[in-house]
């Protein structure tokens, strides 16, 4: 056994030198890893297309997909330049983002939240991507906006509709360009009033996750609000594909609206199968039975063919809009793919552009600054009118389309015609209604 | 009433695919002993059969878009279109049913393939490696299907007309506003017919009733001198026509994809326990018994004193089938219990 003398000097040198030793490698790292995948001097730099490649809304995530290599071929000066003719104001120069070129990796969600969080995971571990964006569902945007916090990286929600997203779920890593249920209820509202009046009785079938309750609960509130009584909320599972035994109970069930808060293929075979079931040509409490869509794009009603004619909703954007910047976009677009493009294509483009314009505005790639860059940002010239991203919950405000299925269309495309055009003024609302923190700049 | 009959009907729609999937796995099991996970592939290559002829049928040219100005849009005219005008406008409408046409050899060859190429040699291996193999051959066939077709389902109409709805209410007396899409009471009939036409084929022809003594007892049918096993790959490729001619004429109820198989396979078996293993007649009762079954458990009344219910009404059964009569409901004494 040996004898261990311990002096009062020998601690202070050795915690002195403990400190020294611990301390070293930080003052080195903090500056060489101050955030992750700093590109450094490297000449490009990668983006993270994280869409639905299967699934119930795969048609939306290749829409995305084509819109996504379009805004990198605009953002590294390639092509007709497309929203960078008109977006107001502009950083970009057309040489990529701070001098580097953008590249990208792109992953498939599944529309499945476990399998986008691991796609996520994996363009930001393995393929260094400074920011991810894309998915169609907003199961999958809260879950990759989660982790994205976690992992310090920035999330540009691709198409995400529930209020949770910017609401209970929001994050300060996460950004949404997209509106909400709540903006579709307070836009569809004073139409839905107009059109079919105050004595409704309503009948929901709704997806089984976060986005169709948010959505059911808003366009319930609005028509509960209309003086409108819900008959019965149903919830129908995301991966249902025959509809027909939740559809039957609504024949004879009193009510004479049909509510179908369901989105992508789910919307298409729901729809198809409630006109199969006659309801359209039905009468119910001595009015003509309706159905309403409360969010639904070209695509889906590509998909439901002359099913959808007639029926209102609302839309992010649609391609038939006349100011510059939906103009140069759909220029863009269709030359490129020889058709226009979708409400998914066009938010997912507008979040491409905003994070590498921000990136610019910030001069930097670190996160911290980006995300201050965007939080408030005032712009125009993208398809929607002046908007701004509200600092406080990081959601997007700006005007809202009401639209009807197109019953004289005037070409394959021309599917949805615009019944209004409602001010964003009429659709903002408090952050605070929904709760949610969005968390530390600096994680 | 009206909602009682719709649910009935919706049943009876659904309870005719149950039913023609699980006749086709109990007709394998029955006569090859086999436990063929592969049976789901079987319905969803019959569908594709639909999906593949409607393909052939709208091979197009492309025609410049006139009415978009602002960049260069093409639509696709088929060329039958181009040719035959109207009359061609109208074969593309009726692709599914022509299909039938189509998937009777092909499944008939897909069906001899699949037995003579592999299931042939685990005959007598265990239950467990059959299902190892099958399964392992379903998933080959889904994804070639994906790889050939793509991820996505692929809509398929229905002749223009029949896509509307039937007044069955006049016709059965009740109310005039009780309607039932026309497709899905052909879907029924047509289940109804199938299998009528198969016990008809077992019952009443010579073919068929040395099929059924081979069931019965496969050794005393060798020992006369027949050549049992051919007549068993036959009735493999008659299990195989079945469950693809169900698949074909589904395609206008749910838009088809690579992955339709699997989700009615776990559900056949369910059917082909609660009917009894290898009896023919408990499958086909338990395929409709079922169907209506899930389609009541939709029904609010039902779901607000069992919120949730139509999810697992089916397995529910299952179990208790099982427990109280573990043969199944027409089940055979010593079928799978050695």
């Amino acid at each position: 056994m040996s004898e261990h003398k311990i002096s009062r000097r020998g601690v202070l040198k050795a915690g002195a030198a403990t400190g020294m030793a611990l301390s070293t490698p930080l003052i080195f790292t903090s500056q060489a890893h101050a955030f992750r995948n700093d590109p450094g001097d490297a000449k490009s730099v990668k983006f993270g297309f994280n869409v639905p490649q299967t699934g119930p809304y795969s048609e939306e995530g290749a829409d995305e997909l084509r819109a996504y290599k379009l805004a990198v071929k605009h953002i590294n000066g390639e092509g007709d330049g497309g929203l960078l003719n008109t977006m107001k104001p502009l950083s970009l120069k057309g040489n990529g983002v701070l001098g580097k070129k953008v590249e990208y990796v792109t992953g498939d969600t599944q529309t499945k939240s476990d399998a986008a969080r691991a796609s996520a995971k994996r363009m930001i571990e393995k393929d260094g991507v400074l920011m991810v964006t894309g998915g169609s569902s907003s199961g999958v945007a809260v879950a990759v906006q989660s982790l994205c916090q976690e992992m310090g990286t920035i999330f540009m929600a691709g198409l995400t509709h529930s209020n949770d997203t910017t609401g209970k779920d929001k994050r300060r890593y996460g950004f949404r360009h997209f509106f909400n249920a709540y903006m579709s209820g307070a836009a569809l509202g004073p139409v839905l009033e107009k059109e079919y009046g105050k004595d409704r009785r309503a009948y929901h079938l709704t997806a089984d996750y976060n986005w169709g309750w948010t959505q059911e609960e808003s366009i319930k509130n609005t028509t509960e609000g209309l003086g409108w009584e819900t008959v019965n909320t149903v919830r129908t599972p995301l991966t249902a594909v025959d509809f027909s035994q939740y559809i039957t109970p609504v024949l004879n069930s009193g009510a004479d609206v049909l509510i179908l808060n369901h989105y992508g293929k789910n919307m298409i075979n729901s729809l198809t199968q409630a006109v199969q079931f006659g309801l359209r040509d039905k009468q119910v409490n001595g009015k003509n039975f309706e159905i309403v869509v409360p969010l639904f794009s070209r695509l889906m009603a590509q998909g439901a063919g002359k099913n959808i004619q007639g029926i209102l909703g609302t839309t992010n954007w649609n391609w038939s809009l006349q100011d510059a910047g939906s103009q140069a976009f759909v220029k863009s677009f269709g030359a490129e793919y020889g058709f226009p493009p979708s409400q998914a294509a066009h938010t997912c483009y507008v979040q491409a552009l905003l994070y590498a314009n921000a990136c610019e505005m910030a001069g930097t790639f670190n996160p911290v600054n980006v995300i201050k860059a965007l939080e408030g940002f005032k712009f125009d010239g993208m398809g929607n009118g002046p908007t701004e991203y509200r600092a406080a919950d990081h959601q997007c405000f700006k005007d809202v389309l009401v639209v009807r299925g197109n019953e004289n269309p005037s070409s394959q495309f021309d599917l949805l015609k615009v019944v209004q055009e409602v001010p964003r003024s009429q659709v903002e609302y408090d952050p605070a209604i929904f709760g949610g923190e969005l968390g530390p700049y600096e994680v | 009433m009206d909602a009682l009959v719709l649910q009935i009907l919706n049943g009876l729609d659904k309870g005719g695919a149950y039913a023609l999937i699980a006749l086709g796995l109990t007709l394998a099991f029955g006569t090859l002993g086999i436990v063929n996970f592969a049976h789901g592939a079987l319905f969803m290559l019959g569908a594709f059969c639909a999906v593949s002829l409607q393909r052939i049928l709208t091979i197009s040219q492309k025609v410049r878009d006139e009415s978009i100005t602002f960049f260069e849009a093409y639509k696709e005219v088929p060329y039958l279109e181009l040719w035959l005008g109207d009359t061609g406008t109208k074969i593309i409408e009726w692709s599914v049913p022509l299909s039938i046409l189509m998937a009777i050899p092909i499944m008939v060859l897909i069906g001899i393939a699949m037995e003579r190429g592999l299931i042939r040699f685990f005959y007598k291996r265990t239950h467990a490696e059959q299902i190892l193999v099958t399964f392992g051959l379903a998933i080959v066939l889904q994804e070639i299907v994906k790889s050939l077709f793509g991820a996505n389902p692929i809509p398929q109409s229905a002749p223009e007309i029949v896509s509307g709805s039937a007044n069955v209410g006049a016709f059965l007396g009740l109310s005039d506003t009780l309607v039932y899409p026309y497709w899905r009471l052909i879907y029924f009939t047509f289940a109804v017919a199938v299998i009528g036409g198969v016990f008809a084929f077992l019952q009443y022809t010579t073919y068929g009733m040395v099929v059924r003594a081979g069931m019965a007892d496969r050794d005393t049918v060798g020992l006369l001198g027949i050549n049992i096993q051919r007549r068993f790959t036959i009735v493999f490729a008659l299990a195989a026509v079945v469950a693809g001619l169900a698949g074909v004429m589904y395609t206008p109820v749910v838009p088809p994809d690579y992955h339709m198989g699997m989700d009615f396979l776990v559900l056949s078996f369910v059917v082909v326990v609660v009917g009894g293993m290898g009896s023919l007649p408990g499958a086909v009762a338990a395929g409709f018994l079922l169907g209506i079954l899930e389609s009541f458990s939709s029904m609010n009344e039902i779901k607000q004193i069992f919120p949730g219910i139509d999810q697992i009404i089916i397995y529910l059964i299952a179990v208790v089938v099982i427990l109280v009569r573990p043969r199944g409901l027409m089940g055979r004494k010593g079928v799978m219990e050695s």
